[in-house]
């Protein structure tokens, strides 16, 4: 994948201002960005999903414009055709697993039924192990599943890369390990670009072909190494 | 038993049907405006809506009388242009219920709508939906508990509805005579065993219409639960 990013974004809250002025390009197939708590990275990563709206810029996916501020290009996010896993997952609590993962394969105004059968949503319950708990909730889910469930719905469309907000900051540190494991050995076995953010340096030194480094809204100079990062 | 006293209560369940039909999509639509829109004048816009609950309804039917009466901005140019007349009509008297019964329907929305994390709106927008999915496949569904409270507060608000009603609506029996109204005017005449079965059959609707809310609410958290 090539991944163009310019971009500049001011954000006001709570009597805040906040710049985000990132400029970078990655032609590598597993990005991890990391930076500090606070340092732009969620926005950054919702302004590449287009869920969040620069001020002015490019970003480019493939050399295909999404956005361009200049030539008033703004694709909306249900066209960029990323998978996003959301830090906290985001699971559609009234709907159980089945419904979660089908939820973007149905279009229209109405979700998909309790047992609706979608053959690609009974291929990922069983690739992730989760036929067993596919008519229970968000809430009856054990974090792990959550996040199967998570990478499922955002995997079942087939999108052209995946974004990964913090994926396993939400887990519990055992947890995380077996979770960075499984993580892996999908990427491996699909194939499929990826973006990740995080503030972990564990993450980065496992994940990142190519690592970049973000502080307060400006892409720096990366680490070396995982090392050099836990010295940060 | 008085037959009029069955026209009442038809009548005062219409109206406050239909007032209850309109705040529903008023009351959403504006709800999710306030809870998700960011623009200038957007908490006086609230506070304007919300005067309604505060204010006299007796001053509310005055400012109807301004608005929709024969000689009203609105009012006149409904007459010239269509012949249309709501004073004095049953139609009136829903304009009436939905203009007192409204801010019920509005805080309970927005409070419903604020309480949606915009998480899951964000995360159904890159599985691919259009606004209007998003508001009908997550926001809407994960709001309506709360919408519903309030939407039947607004009906037994717009049940018991009297002062800005008699304004603009009158008091015809049969036409524009709502319980309320009714039993007021029983009382006023004197008709002693008129008013005992009005107000029976008002009390006893109320509770009928407070357990099936209860019914309902329950069904609903069951449902959520399941």
């Amino acid at each position: 994948m090539s991944l163009d990013v310019n971009i500049h974004k001011r954000v006001n809250s709570a009597g805040r201002s906040f710049e985000l002025d990132v400029h970078f390009r990655t032609d590598a197939r597993r990005t991890v960005i990391y930076g500090p708590s606070g340092a732009g990275k969620s926005l950054m990563l919702q302004a590449i999903a287009g869920l969040l709206r620069p001020d002015s810029g490019r970003i480019a996916f493939d050399g295909e414009a999404l956005f361009d501020s200049d030539a008033a290009v703004d694709q909306p996010a249900r066209a960029r055709g990323f998978g996003y896993l959301f830090q906290d997952y985001a699971l559609f609590p009234l709907l159980n697993v089945r419904q979660n993962i089908g939820f973007g394969l149905q279009r229209g105004w109405f979700n998909p039924g309790r047992h609706a059968a979608q053959e690609a949503v009974d291929r990922w319950l069983h690739a992730f192990e989760l036929t067993e708990v596919a008519a229970l909730r968000p809430h009856e889910l054990s974090g792990g599943q959550c996040q199967r469930t998570a990478l499922a719905r955002a995997l079942v469309n087939e999108p052209r890369a995946l974004l990964l907000d913090e994926p396993f900051s939400a887990l519990d540190p055992e947890l995380r390990g077996r979770m960075r494991d499984e993580l892996q050995a999908l990427l491996d076995r699909i194939d499929i670009p990826m973006l990740m953010i995080t503030h972990d340096p564990d993450d980065l030194s496992r994940f990142g072909e190519a690592r970049l480094m973000l502080r307060d809204g400006r892409i720096v100079e990366p680490p070396r190494s995982a090392a050099a990062v836990a010295n940060l | 038993m008085d037959s009029s006293a069955w026209i009442a209560l038809a009548l005062s369940l219409k109206v406050a049907g239909c007032a209850t039909a309109l705040n529903l999509v008023l009351g959403v639509g504006t709800g999710w405006l306030l809870a998700r829109k960011r623009f200038p004048g957007r908490e006086l816009l609230d506070a304007a809506l919300t005067l309604p609950m505060v204010l006299p309804p007796t001053v509310l039917g005055y400012y109807l009388l301004v608005v929709i009466g024969k000689r009203g901005w609105l009012g006149a140019w409904l007459y010239e242009t269509f012949g249309m007349q709501l004073i004095f009509t049953w139609q009136g008297a829903v304009i009436a219920a939905t203009l007192v019964a409204f801010p019920l329907v509005l805080k309970a929305a927005r409070a419903a709508f604020e309480g949606v994390d915009p998480q899951l709106e964000r995360a159904a927008r890159v599985l691919g939906l259009g606004e209007w999915a998003v508001f009908l496949r997550v926001t809407l569904p994960m709001a309506w508990n709360g919408i519903l409270a309030g939407v039947l507060l607004a009906f037994a608000r717009a049940l018991g509805e009297f002062g800005a009603t008699l304004m603009v609506a009158g008091s015809i029996p049969g036409k524009t005579q709502t319980l309320s109204i009714a039993v007021y005017e029983a009382v006023q005449a004197g008709q002693d065993s008129t008013a005992n079965t009005l107000v029976l059959i008002t009390s006893i609707t109320c509770i009928a219409v407070l357990l099936s809310s209860g019914r309902l609410s329950q069904a609903r958290s069951a449902k959520v639960m399941r």
